[in-house]
């Protein structure tokens, strides 16, 4: 009963974002500014872009995926469906993980398969690429579900975007850590594998987290 | 401590014990600030400039510990619903906030004689940053959400989310550290911190958790007046 409920969910959110856009476009048309800005900002030396690569095309991601944030329960929230959401059989916070694992499929996911393939514009060695792969869709997941959590804090305010960006910012800094060690520790005499496992336990966690902190911030807004 | 949930008991408690708190306060800073001069020595690396170790190293403490008390109040406000248990966390955080501001601002004044430069992304100096943020949006909700009621929930968990990562960021901060070796940095007073010194820096980090004890009565205070303000305003209000 719960199963089919949370899919049913999952498959609405998947149209939705598909028919409307729910924020792929924005966020890949937001990559592609921050990779022609770089080379811009920094001069177009291949050796420094290439030292700098792994790392911009992190930011680019944190960036773009935190861009969507606010939509995540927006819609739901102004037009009831998220207070009706909060009588169905399945517990509130595990219809919550189901948007944000929506938006991970829709959102987070074909960023983090984009991105590496356009770090080649910032001549980022094709050694990297499997390990920047591995590592940004891994991370991409621990990216969402905080930037849901991120939404459904600033869910029931307007001008919600500027406070989810500081609010949520300093908890990507681990996932943004651990994704760009696991790409450039690959360049030395150390594994990278270390840094992809904790990238995994911090997207682990934040699997059990964030569900239970939107799901609580969600309920004071719909009360 | 339930007993204190009674905002007039709580006011009388705070009332009573304020002066005797900014009279020990006073005291102790005097002794400190006598010791950080008279007594303690100069460091044989650093010179006179190690006793800015004497206000910047509780500066950072409070700056943390604020933070601790900030997430306590929150997870007292969620589990027992403590009426003022908000109130406490919602005025610890620009008191800490202040604190941590001033740990770095005096550690960047003592890193430009020492290391030669204002600014270093040393590990632990990052996570105080990134500390100093969180605070940030910690008071941002109060600011953004204009029920007070309803922004105390979202504060609540802004603050235990924030509390359970902070340890995952101190953590990732300390390994980006060790991965991207800075130059060598010369350590705080000396290898192992001198009893001449030890005192002094003591004495001072009591000073400073009793002027934050007293910064933080005097905020609750002013907090409990608003909100009596405020719901006079509003019976005013409906009583027409």
């Amino acid at each position: 009963m719960m199963r089919s409920t949370l899919m049913a969910l999952l498959k609405r959110d998947i149209t939705l974002a598909r028919k409307q856009g729910g924020g792929f476009g924005a966020a890949v048309s937001f990559i592609l500014a921050v990779v022609v800005m770089v080379p811009i900002a920094l001069g177009p030396d291949p050796n420094l872009l290439q030292r700098l690569a792994a790392g911009m095309m992190w930011l680019a991601l944190l960036l773009s995926v935190l861009l969507t944030a606010d939509r995540i329960f927006q819609q739901d929230f102004e037009d009831g469906s998220l207070d009706l959401m909060t009588m169905v059989a399945a517990p509130f916070e595990m219809i919550v993980l189901t948007k944000s694992i929506a938006h991970w499929l829709m959102v987070s996911l074909p960023l983090a398969i984009i991105a590496p393939p356009l770090g080649l514009m910032l001549n980022i060695e094709l050694s990297q690429l499997p390990m920047l792969w591995a590592a940004m869709i891994t991370g991409s997941l621990a990216l969402s579900l905080l930037a849901s959590l991120g939404g459904a804090i600033a869910a029931g305010l307007r001008r919600g975007g500027l406070l989810i960006a500081i609010l949520i910012l300093p908890l990507y800094i681990p996932v943004l850590i651990f994704g760009v060690a696991s790409t450039t520790l690959m360049m030395g005499p150390q594994s990278s594998l270390p840094a992809l496992l904790v990238l995994l336990a911090i997207t682990l966690m934040c699997l059990v987290i964030t569900p239970i902190a939107s799901a609580a911030a969600l309920r004071a807004y719909l009360r | 401590m339930q007993k204190f949930a009674n905002p007039y008991l709580f006011l009388k408690m705070a009332n009573a014990v304020l002066p005797v708190l900014w009279v020990v306060t006073a005291v102790l800073f005097i002794l400190g600030i006598y010791g950080a001069f008279g007594p303690s020595p100069a460091d044989y690396q650093q010179g006179e400039t190690v006793r800015i170790m004497y206000i910047h190293v509780p500066s950072a403490w409070i700056g943390m510990f604020a933070y601790g008390l900030m997430a306590f109040a929150s997870a007292i406000a969620v589990i027992f619903r403590h009426p003022l248990a908000d109130a406490a966390a919602k005025t610890a955080a620009p008191l800490g906030a202040v604190f941590c501001f001033l740990a770095l601002v005096t550690g960047s004044i003592w890193g430009k004689p020492t290391w030669g430069t204002w600014w270093v992304w040393d590990a632990r100096i990052t996570s105080m940053f990134i500390l100093l943020l969180l605070y940030i949006g910690y008071m941002a909700i109060w600011q953004a959400i204009e029920d007070q009621h309803l922004a105390a929930v979202i504060a609540r968990v802004v603050a235990l989310v924030g509390s359970l990562i902070l340890p995952v960021i101190k953590f990732s901060v300390e390994y980006w550290n060790t991965l991207h070796q800075p130059a060598s940095i010369l350590k705080m007073g000396g290898p192992t911190i001198d009893k001449s010194m030890l005192w002094v820096l003591l004495i001072m980090a009591l000073a400073y958790t009793t002027l934050f004890m007293a910064l933080h009565l005097v905020s609750l205070r002013t907090e409990i007046a608003l909100r009596k303000i405020s719901n006079a305003r509003l019976s005013e209000i409906r009583g027409r």
